[in-house]
């Protein structure tokens, strides 16, 4: 079997976005009649590599491989045609058309040039049947389906296009139990009748029950490759995190004692099937960070602070009264004095085609005005002020924003904000996409802010930054507090194991440093 | 659930229309001093047959989450052209309508390409274009005026068998011609898909731009299609600013009151022909109850409000206030 030519090979594949490489040089290949596994942490690279795979983006370089000879995808539809065929972990159904229509969207049975119906339900009642998944029918709308269904839909309007090469990419994150157990059945069979399964899980006991082969990404390499069940959780956790711990991070401050009164508090937030009972606080001069797997309803949390959820169970308390936070305006106020700097800068914290003086002084307009007229001259000084604090690197403060480096867009995000003398800071990862000089003065800044007497709620999907940063760090899974870790608890294994939701072996004590 | 409860559900929208112009259409008869004859049923019939044709052409842009707001000027334009063209002997006026029906072909064209390709919006790109639609109508017809081949004219607006308006039976001729094979093929499957969900359906590898080029081109033959029995009514060509750009508004309006959403994905042709029918029979309900016409467009701009309205009810439930932007 080892010897066989593989079905498909990538060689040497890289891409970068911007300043950000999310693929170096990656290898991988796919043999006929296995289910192999990718594991690695959040950005490791996994997404873009079936995203390449499966047509989505193109390579910057580097070559594919299929039965032998080289292969480039134009678009999803040319991999398709390939045999390789991706089911997203974002669902790749249209909401207004029924299931059938959906199984059967990329190339439906045709009769006199028009969309045959019986046959399209019966190729839909067949692939719905193949997944295990005869319960749906095939004429309800996907976007009356519970999201546990329309993954089931999303496996079988895969399976309908006959793939040799199937990729699931967090595929059972949305299923029940039973589903689970349907689709890994389901797994089985199609590895026994020949084809490839690739397997991107964050679940290492689902990987352990169906891997035959595994592949650690971490930076966008390759890592390692092992056959399944020759290496412990532990050790595959150390594959995961690697050895490149850079020291970028300000010293943090001896732990005081906890101040009577959080400045911050929340009691049971529940919101949709989002979030769970959450319960945090968090103190004057404290830096409490949000970890966990992307997606875990972290982004909600600071949504629901910050006033934008509607039908928020639960009670959010500042300076340990309750208040109700309406609105983003409303959350800014004075009384609450919060900021968020929100995670996708380019539509949620800058006017990219504004200019850098207008962008900054948004947020603090109302302070700045009297009767409606804006003061240039206070305008002018606080300006400076925060241009010379976070040392904003700018050809002019009358340049659109836009014309600006990441790093110095959110720098500008980040100074609009403190232009308010915030006293409650959310931060939704704000690294994301910038590069390291810039990420180590937004270090110092936040333990500067902190010291200042600040609250500072920070989610970071890198977990060097919430050992580096936080004093706290709160774990979420499937929008509930899963665990807290404080002070000197906080290292990578334990943020990965509580962020896997697997219980891990006591550490060693210092062999962590 | 039994298969025809979703079959239900799929058409609330076009039933509901259907019904409101069911109840319109009977006090309108019922109130009108001639009453329910062949008479009334055939000028009813023409009236809303111009608004039907206009409307299925705005439902397929819709679909495709787009507007089109050049609508009533290609109307306009090839009304115009027409009033030139569709005379004389028979192959001669054959010829003239197959001009005018590829004019309005091109005209939905030229805005699909400029949407599409040039990543325009639908609404700038529509504004830009009906301009300058109206203006080659203006050109054509200064002044109202030029004539149609009268025989091709009165058989397609009188009745049938002395019952059936002819202009009905034409509507359902371009609806069996027209809608049903483009709902059902591939690039209707397209057309819909993009505007529900557009990076889904470019997942799938579904052929967006030719689906979503399809609808606004065949927009544009429809809009002809109403052009051409705009002139065939009226015997003459006119290049009106404010009956094109009021046809534009009630197309939207018949397409809301038609269970089209204006947020693409969701509704047919079909329902919006109702909604076209139930628009016109309602803003008639004035002269009946012996109204003034000059509440009239007051009146029609009140259904139109209340219609468009009636797609923003979605947004209340909505839980997180971020999607409001999307």
């Amino acid at each position: 079997m080892d010897g066989a030519v593989p079905l498909f090979r990538m060689e040497g594949i890289s891409k970068r976005y911007g300043g950000v490489r999310a693929l170096e040089k990656a290898e991988l290949s796919v043999t006929p009649g296995s289910i192999h596994a990718i594991l690695g942490e959040n950005g490791a690279g996994k997404s873009t590599l079936i995203k390449v795979m499966a047509g989505v983006v193109a390579p910057d370089e580097g070559r594919m491989m299929l039965d032998g000879s080289e292969v480039t995808f134009a678009s999803p539809a040319a991999a398709n045609q390939a045999g390789i065929v991706c089911i997203f972990q974002e669902l790749s159904l249209v909401p207004e058309l029924s299931v059938a229509d959906n199984i059967a969207i990329s190339d439906p049975p045709k009769r006199f040039g028009m969309i045959d119906r019986k046959a399209q339900r019966r190729v839909a009642e067949e692939a719905l049947a193949r997944a295990g998944a005869s319960d749906i029918h095939p004429l309800a709308l996907v976007k009356d389906l519970p999201l546990s269904r329309r993954q089931m839909v999303e496996i079988a309007k895969a399976l309908a296009r006959k793939p040799r090469i199937l990729i699931l990419d967090e595929a059972t994150s949305a299923l029940t139990a039973a589903d689970v157990a349907r689709v890994f059945a389901v797994l089985k069979r199609l590895r026994s009748e020949g084809l490839a399964l690739l397997y991107i899980s964050h679940r290492m006991n689902e990987i352990a029950e169906l891997a035959d082969q595994c592949t650690v990404f971490r930076n966008g390499r390759n890592v390692a490759s092992y056959a399944a069940g020759t290496k412990s959780d532990n050790e595959v956790v150390e594959l995961m995190i690697g050895r490149e711990y850079s020291h970028i991070f300000p010293p943090k401050p001896a732990r005081a004692a906890a101040a009577a009164t959080p400045v911050l508090e929340a009691r049971s937030l529940s919101w949709t099937d989002r979030l769970h009972d959450v319960s945090l606080s968090v103190g004057a001069g404290e830096v409490v960070g949000l970890g966990g797997l992307d997606g875990q309803g972290q982004r909600e949390l600071l949504l629901a602070f910050f006033g934008v959820l509607r039908g928020l169970s639960g009670q959010i308390l500042i300076d340990g009264r309750p208040v109700a936070i309406a609105s983003p305006a409303a959350a800014r106020d004075d009384r609450i004095g919060m900021a968020l700097i929100p995670e996708d800068r380019k539509t949620e914290g800058l006017m990219l085609p504004m200019t850098v003086r207008e962008n900054l002084s948004f947020a603090a307009l109302d302070r700045l005005s009297r009767a409606g007229i804006i003061d240039r001259a206070a305008e002018q000084r606080l300006i400076d002020d925060m241009v010379g604090l976070l040392a904003i690197k700018t050809a002019g403060l009358d340049i659109p924003v836009g014309a600006l480096s990441g790093g110095n867009q959110q720098k500008v995000v980040i100074a609009k904000w403190l232009m308010r003398q915030p006293r409650i800071i959310l931060l939704n990862d704000p690294t994301r996409g910038i590069d390291v000089g810039t990420k180590q003065e937004l270090y110092q800044l936040m333990r500067k802010l902190a010291d200042g007497g600040a609250a500072i709620l920070f989610y970071s999907t890198d977990y060097d930054e919430l050992i580096g940063c936080c004093d706290r760090v709160l774990v979420l899974y499937d929008g509930a507090v899963k665990r807290e870790l404080v002070g000197a608890e906080i290292t990578e294994r334990a943020l990965i194991a509580s962020a896997l939701n697997i219980h891990e072996e006591m550490p060693k004590q210092g062999a962590d440093a | 659930m039994k298969d025809w409860r979703y079959w239900l559900a799929e058409q609330r929208g076009t039933l509901l229309a259907f019904g409101i112009f069911v109840v319109m259409f009977v006090i309108y008869t019922s109130n009108h001093p001639a009453g329910f004859t062949a008479n009334v049923v055939q000028t009813a019939s023409n009236k809303g047959v111009l608004l039907a044709f206009v409307a299925m052409a705005q439902t397929l842009v819709v679909i495709t989450a787009g507007i089109d707001l050049s609508v009533g000027m290609i109307f306009t334009l090839t009304n115009c052209l027409a009033s030139w063209l569709v005379v004389g002997t028979g192959i001669e006026t054959a010829f003239g309508v197959i001009a005018v029906l590829g004019t309005g072909l091109l005209c939905g064209a030229i805005n699909g390409a400029i949407v599409i390709y040039g990543r325009l919006q639908p609404i700038v790109a529509t504004i830009a274009t009906g301009a300058v639609y109206f203006g080659i109508a203006l050109l054509l017809r200064p002044f109202p005026g030029g004539s149609v081949n009268e025989g091709l004219a009165d058989a397609l607006t009188g009745r049938l068998f002395g019952i059936v308006p002819a202009s009905l039976v034409a509507l359902v001729a371009v609806v069996l011609v027209v809608w049903v094979p483009f709902s059902r093929s591939v690039l209707g499957r397209a057309a819909y898909a993009a505007g529900s969900s557009e990076m889904a359906a470019y997942m799938s590898g579904v052929p967006i731009r030719r689906g979503k080029f399809a609808a606004y081109a065949l927009a544009g033959l429809l809009a002809a299609i109403g052009g051409l029995f705009l002139t065939f009514f009226t015997y003459t060509g006119d290049a009106a600013y404010a009956s094109g750009n009021a046809y534009t508004l009630f197309s939207i309006a018949a397409v809301v009151l038609g269970g089209v959403s204006l947020f693409g994905g969701k509704g047919s042709a079909i329902g919006a022909i109702f909604g076209a029918l139930a628009f016109r029979t309602i803003g008639d309900l004035l002269f009946v109850f012996d109204f003034d016409p000059l509440w009239q467009p007051l009146f029609q701009g009140v259904i139109l409000l209340i219609a468009v309205s009636l797609g923003a009810f979605a947004l209340f439930r909505v839980r997180n206030r971020l999607e409001w932007f999307l």
